[in-house]
């Protein structure tokens, strides 16, 4: 049986599983993957490789006793043997109050998650896509660091109910850091597409050559409050942590920057400025995501902050259930609306700033304000009368990102960018933010 | 798994669940699963003959191949309540080979036939000779004796898998219930178990088999200020150690008294669960810090992760030569600097070392993952840089011809590469105890546990929080401070270090995730110390409104 499955392949192989349960409820999830990557430092592949993998989770529930068995291989035996081993975890488990029960069978949106060129990939195509980036460190007596990483996959899903989804989808991101050979500048990269054909290595290489040779010589300014341009990237590893924390629970808990005295939450309140909107949509065409949850809940577009105010959190069935909501489920992609401006248009209008490249090294220092705390890095430059005048040391930050986005002065035109700090692709505008706070120099290159 | 899966898997950040499934290393079996009998050692040996004589056959000059058993256990509770137990198992085979002077890597899951592993040591040596045309130049191997067929296994009390998992659930359980008696509005407990089953076999003639285990207990304890709407939190102030679950069977002689205990070679979670809920409910109305210049008095369960960040990462040489600088990033510890014999990392006072063999670590095992035979080296002698931390196919730009055996993958499926090894502080040479270094201290903080951690790409700025923070005054304790961070610069901190007490107090602390590598892997290791005292450092408050 090949790793890849067709969703008709997916459905028969759930329906044979599905067909040894003998519990009151059964959910199986089905997963296989191959991946790919190349990684190169120091003008030269270091490692590189090749890995496959599939998994078959069965849930098997008796009343509110679960039970959950995961199984990696598919002969009958075994398949047969991955429901057994979960309905008897689930007669020996303790009663869980809080399981809900499997869902009715649901309808999903359409979703091109799934593009041949990146499934039909080869260790040929990927040294390829990487020698473009080599040649041009190399030519240039620069030093090259990246790292290509694509994978093909899908997720499919079946319960007793007769819920069945299925979802292929591709990806490949590209990172790429160029220093200078003697150190003294250092300049990033990093794209990120569901459509290999997308991706042009030569060109994203240009960026960070050029960032890592305009940043040679850098200055020193003084910590303090500054305007701030940040590209795509560094936006996205302090937003981030907006996102990964729009849980409803831990908000009506009292212990999410979300949460006010007396039980209360920041629901339905302005928290950002107004022109910030932050929504999920697994149909986007630029950044395609699973229009199912995990336990098969529909992924419809969904506002999460808008013009400003918090219009949704994210539940679990049983924390809405609990409060008598919808049961909105954590999204799979995110997006931040923007204008229409570019990143040179930005740096045009600015009178006095500094633009930042990339965020590094971001914790969490008080999660009641989501004070966070990083250092640029990769290329940060002093921007006077709409021109960048040069490079400027690397400074440590500690900034909210919820103060950061009161303190919005524009947004420009979203794109596809990588977080670096957890390798989520997002859709995010480049924006500019007043009285940034640096709060210490670093000698760092 | 790295941090960011275990915080959310165990609810242990702020938020939660951002992924649509709970992720897990391995798929998901059984607890009588865990205690089954791995693939007898002569099945192993078969398996790995065949992937070692495929490469040959192939035209690789160099083939290794490790066979990995990974299991875990998870028991997630939350105040009186198992949130989950999952217990997970995964298997498979990663060969790693040098054809045409370039290294190739493949993994094959669920690999149990000499076919399916002679045809992982085909496909690495394709990827390797496909790359080859990249290269510029050839790898250098340094030389390493084959050891024969040799195995090795964590000196455990008790294997922590053997527990009943009910025994395991009644414990946090009561750590919970012990927590909310005491003031918790929530808490969430997780004991995280680790067994990793390897072998590695090499065309150098080594069949090493290796048995290590690993264990975390963990709680976080949530105090609220209903007026205000203020939450504090306090963590556990346990170490992950590479024991059994005799780490839970504590003698009272591994608690440390003091203004809080604090735990040596054997964990009261119970005890520690009670006072950090009484802690968190002092946090919330504690005296917010002025910022400002201070000496600082730091506790090993805080100042193993100041010395892994700005110790221990920045004398990895692979980051020092640049093979990590697209992530993890390079170093300010470059070979110029160790080359001139010179360079004052630290005052006198410090010495650190590495040590891949300390009894209780979570890095120490016999062999590491590319054959080498473990051992312990000085990084930094009596203040100056004298070495690094290197590997096989890194020595010779050292000058050194053995590997200081320091080469990890977190799983089959991983490449192995260099790790940090345990890094540590040698402990005081002359006799002190922690009373007597907090008397001298005029104007100061004593930092306990570890908490919010940040540091540049190549170690000069750090920005570092605590879990309990005291205020000394005129040498003596005086009271809890709240909003405190740290900043400095690595150099600068570790020559400002004045007294370090001597190894009565010294202690172990650690991590489970390491994070370094693209793909990311995780590593566990430990740091151990002994409270050190650092002069003048800077201190910031980190209170803000929202």
């Amino acid at each position: 049986m090949p790793i890849i499955l067709t969703e008709a392949e997916a459905k028969a192989l759930l329906q044979k599983v599905l067909k040894y349960s003998k519990a009151d409820e059964c959910e199986i999830n089905l997963s296989g993957e191959q991946r790919g990557n190349i990684r190169y430092a120091r003008n030269e592949v270091s490692t590189s490789g090749g890995i496959t993998n599939q998994n078959l989770t069965v849930q098997s529930s008796f009343g509110k006793k679960v039970g959950t068995a995961s199984i990696d291989e598919f002969d009958e035996a075994s398949l047969e043997k991955v429901v057994q081993r979960a309905e008897e975890l689930a007669r020996l488990a303790p009663e869980n109050p809080e399981y809900i029960g499997v869902l009715e069978p649901q309808t999903y949106v359409q979703s091109k998650g799934y593009f041949e060129s990146t499934a039909n990939v080869n260790p040929d195509k990927r040294a390829d896509a990487v020698a473009k980036s080599l040649q041009q460190t190399r030519d240039k007596k620069l030093v090259g660091a990246g790292f290509l990483d694509d994978v093909h996959g899908y997720s499919a899903m079946m319960n007793s109910k007769g819920l069945f989804a299925y979802y292929p989808s591709t990806n490949v991101n590209f990172s790429l850091t160029v220093r200078t050979e003697d150190g003294q500048g250092s300049g990033y990269v990093i794209r990120g597409f569901s459509d290999f054909d997308k991706l042009n290595t030569e060109t994203a290489t240009q960026i960070a050559v050029q960032k890592c040779l305009g940043s040679v010589n850098a200055r020193a300014l003084e910590p303090g409050k500054y305007t701030v341009i940040l590209e795509p990237t560094a936006a996205s590893v302090l937003l981030e942590n907006i996102f990964f924390n729009l849980d409803a629970r831990s908000t009506d808990e009292g212990r999410s920057f979300l949460s006010k005295p007396g039980g209360k939450s920041k629901l339905g309140d302005k928290i950002v400025d107004e022109r910030v909107t932050i929504y999920s949509d697994p149909a986007n065409a630029e950044l395609p995501a699973s229009p199912w949850s995990g336990d098969g809940r529909p992924q419809a577009k969904t506002n999460w902050i808008e013009k400003g105010v918090v219009k949704n959190l994210a539940y679990s069935r049983f924390w809405a259930k609990e409060k008598g909501v919808k049961a909105t489920p954590f999204p799979n992609n995110l997006i931040m609306a923007g204008g229409t401006s570019s990143l040179e248009d930005m740096i045009k209008s600015t009178k006095r700033g500094i633009l930042v490249t990339k965020l590094w090294y971001i914790r969490t220092v008080d999660p009641q304000t989501l004070l966070l705390t990083g250092l640029t890095r990769d290329g940060t430059f002093f921007i006077e009368d709409g021109k960048i005048k040069y490079p400027v040391k690397n400074f440590r930050f500690n900034e909210s990102p919820i103060i950061m986005l009161n303190n919005l002065e524009a947004l420009g035109k979203p794109e596809r960018t990588v977080s670096t700090e957890s390798d989520r692709n997002y859709l995010i505008p480049p924006m500019k933010i007043r009285e940034f706070t640096f709060t210490s120099l670093s000698d760092a290159v | 798994m790295n941090r960011r899966d275990f915080m959310q898997l165990t609810g242990m950040s702020a938020g939660a669940l951002m992924l649509p499934t709970i992720p897990v290393m391995g798929r998901n079996v059984s607890p009588e699963a865990l205690l089954e009998n791995a693939l007898d050692v002569a099945v192993k040996k078969r398996l790995a003959d065949a992937a070692l004589n495929a490469a040959n056959a192939k035209g690789a000059t160099y083939a290794d191949i490790r066979i990995g058993r990974y299991l875990n256990q998870f028991v997630v509770t939350r105040e009186n309540k198992v949130q989950n137990i999952t217990n997970t198992e995964s298997y498979g085979v990663g060969v790693r080979v040098i054809a045409d002077g370039c290294w190739g890597f493949a993994a094959v899951v669920d690999a149990k036939s000499e076919a399916q592993t002679a045809k992982a040591a085909e496909e690495a040596v394709a990827i390797a000779k496909a790359n080859a045309k990249l290269m510029k130049e050839p790898v250098q191997l340094a030389p390493q004796k084959g050891f024969g067929e040799v195995s090795w296994k964590a000196p455990i009390k008790q294997n922590a898998f053997e527990v009943p998992i009910k025994e395991k659930v009644d414990l946090l359980l009561s750590v919970n219930d012990a927590a909310m008696k005491n003031g918790a509005n929530y808490v969430n407990s997780v004991l995280f178990q680790v067994n990793e089953q390897k072998y590695f076999a090499s065309t150098d003639g080594s069949y090493i088999d290796q048995d290590i285990h690993r264990i975390w207990p963990i709680f976080n304890v949530t105090a609220i200020d209903p007026k205000s709407g203020k939450f504090e939190t306090r963590q556990s102030l346990s170490a992950p150690m590479g024991m059994g679950y005799d780490y839970l069977q504590a003698n009272p002689t591994d608690s440390i008294k003091g203004i809080t205990t604090r735990y040596n070679t054997g964990y009261d979670m119970l005890g520690d669960a009670v006072s950090a809920a009484r802690q968190a409910k002092e946090k919330l109305t504690a005296k917010s810090v002025v910022a400002g210049k201070y000496d600082l008095v730091l506790d090993p369960s805080h100042l193993w992760l100041t010395i892994h960040e700005s110790v221990g990462h920045p004398l990895e040489l692979d980051r020092v030569l640049g093979y990590e600088a697209n992530f993890a990033g390079t170093s300010f510890a470059t070979l110029d600097k160790w080359k001139a014999g010179d360079f004052k990392y630290g005052s006198p006072e410090v010495t650190l070392f590495a040590d891949k063999t300390q009894v209780g670590s979570l890095g120490a095992v016999g062999w590491d993952d590319e054959g080498v035979d473990t051992q312990k080296w000085d990084l930094v002698k009596d203040g100056v840089l004298v070495n690094y931390q290197a590997i096989r196919d890194q020595v010779h730009i050292i000058g050194e011809d053995h590997s200081q055996g320091c080469c990890y993958a977190d799983s089959w499926s991983s490449v192995q590469f260099q790790r940090m090894a345990n890094v540590s502080l040698a402990p005081g040479k002359t006799p002190l105890s922690v009373e007597d270094m907090i008397k001298d201290v005029e104007k100061g903080i004593y930092i306990i546990g570890d908490g919010s951690f940040s540091i540049d790409q190549q170690r000069y700025n750090f920005q570092f929080g605590g879990q309990l923070y005291y205020e000394i005054k005129d040498g003596k304790i005086a009271e809890m401070l709240k909003d405190v961070s740290y900043q400095s610069n690595t150099q600068e901190f570790w020559n400002s270090c004045t007294k370090i007490c001597d190894e009565r107090d010294y202690r172990l602390g650690g991590s489970f995730f390491d994070g370094k590598g693209q793909p990311s892997q995780s590593s566990a290791v430990s740091h151990g110390s002994s409270t050190t005292r650092f002069d003048g450092v800077n201190v910031i408050n980190t209170a803000r409104k929202i």
